[in-house]
């Protein structure tokens, strides 16, 4: 192999540690295209089974190997209708690279920063054209979150001529993108290009519309609606229910990113809403949400932004690249520690945390060694911020408001894989309500098979 | 965009404001909340019901002036709009199945306790309310609760009307001359609240009380509205904002409410400059 895999151009990490800019800058189109001469072309290409959506990837990054951006573009588009946003938080190095054939002997083919070039140069160099959007069937679709799934089952209805309105409980639409996943990895402005799309292609968006309260899934059939796709997340945060959880200063990730990303609080006094963050926070967990925590932390001022973590770092769930991006930023990884109880000052407010040293035993059920405390090990951390991020599990209020909606002992709903239907007739469900906490790919996937499903089903109408 | 239909100040500090939102006019019920963000860079600050209006489309709130977001919306005129209104959000009033239903309202927690005791009167039930002021000129609504209350009593701190003195010493009154109550539902500020649950401990008397906690989704999603009930951990927008009175850690409530206090204060300000400057500018 000659050429090397292209790195991507990122800020300088002593630059972005307090700026919320994205951390990649992209590849230039001269970059890209060196970066796609190394693709081999394989005849029977594993990096397409590794992709969840099976994006014919060969072909797009021989477009983008002469010099056809545009066409690489629209080539991915065929099968993911949000290119510009899993080229930049897939995980790719689990998914269509880890199998990419170069992938053994080298480094594999850069297929996720190849997808987000195209993606940006589309965006950045064409008049966004609406696709042909067949005639009007008269059928009606609700979507109820706005999610990577949402957005996809509406993309997909839209084209094929169906009446498309998006539910979406917050102000803005685009879920986990929106309030979630920080600016900084994820630019606002592209979760909200994504949906301007939509809407050009005709689909309605209604926010502040929370389904289960201002109307259920009855109604909406009562309305007129034909079928409906429930792609509500995985928003309820789980704590650790140990003692002290409830003092000042403790908060679930969902509510210190939501209050940076989706309130813009990083920005206070510009935006209203304030975010608290002291200057030794510990953040717990380590999945791609604890990362964007604790890079928050780090932004907001924080003197040591701890990552906490219970196993070590191998068995972290983040991607590779944001533990690698937050090492370079300078966070302080904990690893084999687990927290039993918070301490609190006479005001309220957290100002220690007692933790465990742990140390690795056998595999669990998910094949990572599972911790076991050292007795004794007991010590006391100081902080004045907690962040826990210890997973999320679904929302309930869809699920309990409607009659005959089939759920597993977590309160996920359950579907039929092929199709994403649910035990109710013209209910279908996709993304994390389906699998608990997974990924936007995956989302977007589940939205697709979904949506295919929905347009047979209108048909037999 | 939501319109404002009724804008109208009540006193020095609460005001009485009528959005035009047929849909959530529909759906909401006395005991539930609606959340506002009144402009883009806005926070989201839940209120409660005060009145709705499915007929005509309208839902009331009435608000006390507290800090950047109540004192911005305090500005707005009537035909102007605000950014967004969600709702109905938590859960409904509970009510008793028959007997005596007592509704204690104090401050600005007379506007969620009308509704509710209306709701009662409809069901049947015999409503006994108590609306209290630290004094005369904070009192509002007196006419409208004597609508929907068999008997009404009014208390002010300073007994600059009314009785003076608290809504408990009314309460305990009731309770010494033998009136029957069967249920309390009691809303206000939280010191008053706590104050209410301690007195009816004693007397047996199952008290609920609204809590207000610092929301901001009031979806279930970030967990910043948790309160402690019996000692379990709840989320007050989605399991509330109504709990068993009795079983409610206060004291964690009013730390709570404190988290953010120095960065309130510090929005206020700057708001309040921003002001100023406005009005310099519109002279010239
Ligand atoms: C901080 C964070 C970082 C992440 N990083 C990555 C990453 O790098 N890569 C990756 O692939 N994945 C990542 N994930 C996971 C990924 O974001 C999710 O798997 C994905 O967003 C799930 O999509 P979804 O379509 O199920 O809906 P979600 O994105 O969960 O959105 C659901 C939407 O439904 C709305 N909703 C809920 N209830 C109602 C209701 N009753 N009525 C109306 N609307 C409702 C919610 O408000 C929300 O907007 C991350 C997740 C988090 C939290
Ligand atoms: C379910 C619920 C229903 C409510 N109903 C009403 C209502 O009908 N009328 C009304 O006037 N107010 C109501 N509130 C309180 C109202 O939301 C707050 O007064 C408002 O958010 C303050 O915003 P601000 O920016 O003006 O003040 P801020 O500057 O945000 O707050 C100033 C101070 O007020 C306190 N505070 C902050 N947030 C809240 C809060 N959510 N609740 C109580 N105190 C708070 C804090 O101690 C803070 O230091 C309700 C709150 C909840 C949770
Ligand atoms: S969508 Fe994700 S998995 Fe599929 S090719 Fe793109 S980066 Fe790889
Ligand atoms: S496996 Fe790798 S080298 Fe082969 S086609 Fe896919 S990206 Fe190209
Ligand atoms: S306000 Fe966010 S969970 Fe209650």
């Amino acid at each position: 192999m000659k050429i090397p895999r292209q790195p991507m151009p990122e800020r300088d990490p002593q630059e972005r540690k307090r700026n919320f800019k994205e951390v990649p800058h992209g590849y230039t189109p001269e970059l890209a295209q060196k970066e796609a001469e190394r693709c081999l072309q394989c005849p029977k290409p594993p990096c397409i089974k590794g992709c969840p959506v099976e994006i014919d990837i060969p072909r797009f990054i021989e477009l983008i190997y002469e010099g056809k951006f545009s066409e690489a573009a629209k080539k991915i588009k065929e099968t993911n209708s949000l290119p510009a946003i899993c080229g930049r938080v897939c995980p790719q190095e689990e998914q269509c690279e880890e199998v990419c054939v170069l992938s053994k002997k080298f480094q594999p083919v850069a297929i996720g920063h190849l997808e987000r070039f195209c993606a940006d140069w589309e965006r950045e160099h064409e008049e966004i054209e609406v696709p042909e959007i067949l005639p009007s069937t008269e059928k009606r679709v609700a979507v109820v979150g706005s999610g990577p799934g949402g957005l996809t089952v509406a993309g997909d209805l839209i084209k094929l001529g169906h009446q498309v309105t998006i539910f979406e409980a917050l102000h803005k639409p685009g879920g986990v993108l929106v309030y979630g996943i920080p600016e900084f990895r994820l630019p606002k402005a592209i979760v909200q290009s994504e949906v301007d799309y939509l809407q050009a292609m005709g689909v309605e968006v209604k926010c502040s519309f929370v389904i289960g309260r201002l109307m259920t899934i009855d109604e909406l059939f009562q309305d007129g609606y034909h079928a409906v796709y429930v792609g509500t997340g995985a928003g309820a945060p789980s704590f650790l229910n140990i003692p002290g959880e409830n003092l000042n200063g403790i908060l679930s990730a969902n509510e210190f990113l939501t209050r940076s990303n989706l309130m813009k609080a990083y920005s206070f006094p510009e935006a209203d809403t304030p975010i608290f963050t002291g200057k030794r926070v510990a953040v717990l967990g380590g999945g791609n949400t604890a990362m964007d925590s604790v890079r928050t932390g780090l932004r907001l001022g924080a003197e040591h932004a701890y990552i906490v973590y219970r196993r070590s770092q191998a068995e972290m769930p983040a991607r590779a690249t944001e533990i690698h991006h937050a090492e370079e930023e300078g966070i302080e990884f904990i690893m084999l520690t687990n927290p039993v109880r918070f301490i609190g000052d006479e005001g309220g407010w957290v100002k220690g945390m007692e933790c465990l040293r742990m140390e690795l035993g056998e595999p669990d059920e998910s094949g990572r060694r599972r911790p076991v405390p050292i007795e004794g090990s007991n010590f006391i951390m100081d902080v004045d911020t907690v962040i826990i991020a210890v997973g999320n599990s679904s929302n309930p209020l869809v699920q309990q408001t409607t009659p005959g909606l089939d759920t597993n002992r977590w309160g996920n709903i359950t579907v039929t894989s092929e199709t994403m239907q649910t035990s109710r007739k013209a209910i279908y469900a996709g993304g994390d309500i389906v699998t608990g906490g997974a990924t936007v790919i995956q989302a977007a996937g589940a939205g697709k098979i979904a949506a295919r499903a929905i347009d047979a089903y209108l048909k037999t109408l | 965009m939501v319109k404002i239909l009724k804008h109208q100040r009540l006193n020095e500090t609460n005001f009485r404001i009528v959005f035009d939102s047929s849909l959530v006019a529909k759906k909401i019920k006395p005991g539930q909340f609606m959340v506002l963000r009144i402009r883009e860079e806005g926070e989201r600050i839940p209120m409660s019901l005060a009145d709705m209006d499915p007929e005509k489309g309208t839902v009331t709130v009435i608000y006390q002036v507290i800090g950047q977001s109540t004192t911005l919306l305090s500005t707005k005129k009537v035909g102007e709009e605000i950014c967004d209104l969600v709702g109905p959000m938590g859960v409904a009033s509970h009510y008793p199945e028959k007997g005596n239903f007592m509704v204690i309202g104090g401050g600005i927690g007379i506007a969620p306790i009308h509704p509710t005791a209306r709701e009662a009167k409809k069901r049947g039930l015999y409503v006994i309310g108590i609306i209290g002021a630290r004094t005369k000129d904070l009192l509002f609504y007196e006419e409208q609760m004597q609508k929907v209350t068999d008997e009404l009593y009014v208390t002010t701190d300073d007994g600059s009307y009314g009785k003076k003195g608290f809504v408990t010493d009314a309460l305990k009154e009731l309770h010494q001359r033998g009136k029957k109550i069967d249920h309390i539902l009691a809303i206000g500020p939280v010191p008053m609240m706590k104050f209410v649950c301690s007195t009816t401990r004693p007397m047996g008397i199952p008290t609920w009380v609204s809590l207000n906690p610092i929301m901001i989704d009031a979806t279930g999603m970030c967990g910043v509205c948790r309160v402690s009930v019996g000692g379990k951990t709840k989320f007050a927008c989605v399991d509330g904002p109504d709990f068993d009175g009795h079983q409610v850690d206060f004291d964690l409530l009013t730390k709570r409410l404190s988290m953010y206090e120095s960065y309130e204060k510090q929005s206020l300000e700057k708001f309040k400059k921003e002001c100023t400057k406005e009005a310099a500018l519109k002279k010239a």
